[in-house]
């Protein structure tokens, strides 16, 4: 399978570089999935999962919360505001963005933004009940 | 002439001040590698960021329809500075250097019928600038209770900023801090953050990109969080430079002490000879009045 340039970066560093097969974005307006060759496209992220798959059947899954994606020929750049990698989640770390994005969503008035953080809560109660799987 | 017994506690003085200075530097030391370490991690984030906004906006026609973050409020008038510096002193130079230039960038500023309006982040550059600015500075920010600056401080001081911008109480803000070159080296940095400058890489790409949601939406969110990584950065670069300035500041104090404790050790033992030698004399002419 054809494999393209990923990397994520948080402020704080560079979470993953190198060559994968696809990506799966939280994107604004719904998932998308990234493969080789996709045509050169900027999306807004919403908070969610985003799932690398470096070689066929291997998933990972990091959490990711405000950024943006970047696909151009030289692959896809993912620039995100927090970014926690599954296996790094503990039932605190949930417990604190669940609390966030609640302060989020009480604290504005504009529908879109509502909406946007009543989604992120939901994929953040969902993670946490995966977690206690 | 002092006498031996000052000269001895002067040393012993200087001694245990050259113990703290060593220690001081040894911890500086410890710390600028972690600072250093944050600095450079944070590195790619901002340069990507800038980067993909630099295409974004060279791609954009300055209209009324343009984001006042990248536009500018068409009038420089009041004028926004945000000083970085850090919560200590010790650390040479470091601190009133940044001073110096937020100063006299107020001054002219002031002198060309500005209003300026000032932001302190960190309590030393507050200290040296309301001596002259006390009515000018509006806020400080303190982040003496952080042990490790993190993104969320960043947020905290660009929010700050971003409200006092959508109120419309200044036009143009400009971020003063140190850019950190070596441990040697730091240099006072004004940058200017809204309205935002881009550089738009020549190499923009002339492939058609497909925006999600559209290329306004974008641009809106991305300008105030391209602000906080602004901010992040500076902060993460005063940290670094912090430690570096301390570091040499606090290793020249070390160096310093030890010529003291030899110039003093010298002066300590050529009196005690002096007070022997006048001993026997006396001595030996008591002797020979014998």
């Amino acid at each position: 399978m054809a494999t393209f340039n990923f990397e994520l970066v948080s402020p704080e560093r560079v979470l993953f570089s190198g060559s994968v097969d696809a990506v799966i974005l939280p994107a604004a307006d719904g998932d998308v999935t990234v493969l080789a060759g996709h045509a050169p496209l900027m999306t807004t992220l919403k908070t969610g999962f985003l799932v690398v798959t470096d070689k066929p059947g291997n998933g990972k899954r990091v959490l990711v919360r405000g950024g943006f994606a970047d696909v151009s020929q030289n692959g896809l750049t993912v620039l995100a505001e927090r970014a926690l990698p599954a296996e790094e989640l503990t039932q605190e770390i949930l417990d604190k963005e669940i609390l966030q994005a609640e302060m989020a969503y009480d604290a504005t008035n504009d529908l879109a933004a509502k909406h946007a953080a009543e989604s992120a809560l939901a994929q953040l109660r969902e993670a946490k009940a995966a977690l206690n799987y | 002439m002092p006498s031996l017994k000052d000269l001895r506690n002067r040393i012993a003085s200087v001694k245990a001040t050259q113990k703290i200075t060593k220690a001081m530097q040894m911890v500086a030391a410890a710390k600028l590698r972690r600072a250093q370490s944050a600095a450079e991690a944070a590195r790619p984030y901002a340069e990507r960021m800038s980067v993909v906004l630099g295409n974004l906006a060279s791609g954009v026609t300055v209209g009324p329809e343009t984001p006042r973050l990248l536009a500018g409020t068409g009038s420089d008038r009041v004028q926004l500075l945000v000083v970085c510096t850090a919560e200590r002193g010790l650390c040479g130079a470091f601190n009133s250097s940044i001073a110096r230039l937020a100063r006299d960038h107020a001054n002219r500023l002031l002198a060309e019928g500005k209003t300026v309006k000032i932001i302190c982040v960190g309590k030393k550059g507050y200290d040296i600038l309301r001596r002259q600015f006390a009515e000018q500075i509006i806020e400080l920010v303190d982040l003496r209770a952080a042990r490790q600056i993190g993104f969320e401080h960043a947020d905290m001081i660009a929010q700050k900023v971003l409200t006092l911008f959508e109120q419309g109480e200044f036009d143009v803000a400009t971020l003063f801090y140190s850019r950190f070159r070596s441990v040697i080296a730091q240099v006072p940095t004004a940058h200017q953050i809204v309205p935002a400058q881009l550089e738009a890489s020549g190499a923009a790409s002339d492939a058609v990109y497909e925006y999600e949601p559209d290329e306004g939406d974008i641009l809106t969110t991305l300008l105030p969080r391209n602000l906080t990584v602004q901010v992040f950065r500076a902060l993460l670069e005063n940290a670094a430079s912090e430690q570096g300035a301390r570091m040499s500041a606090m290793d020249s104090a070390t160096r310093n002490a030890g010529e003291m404790i030899k110039k003093q050790t010298m002066t300590y033992n050529r009196s005690r000879q002096a007070m022997i030698t006048k001993e026997l004399i006396e001595i030996i002419s008591g002797a020979e009045a014998l």
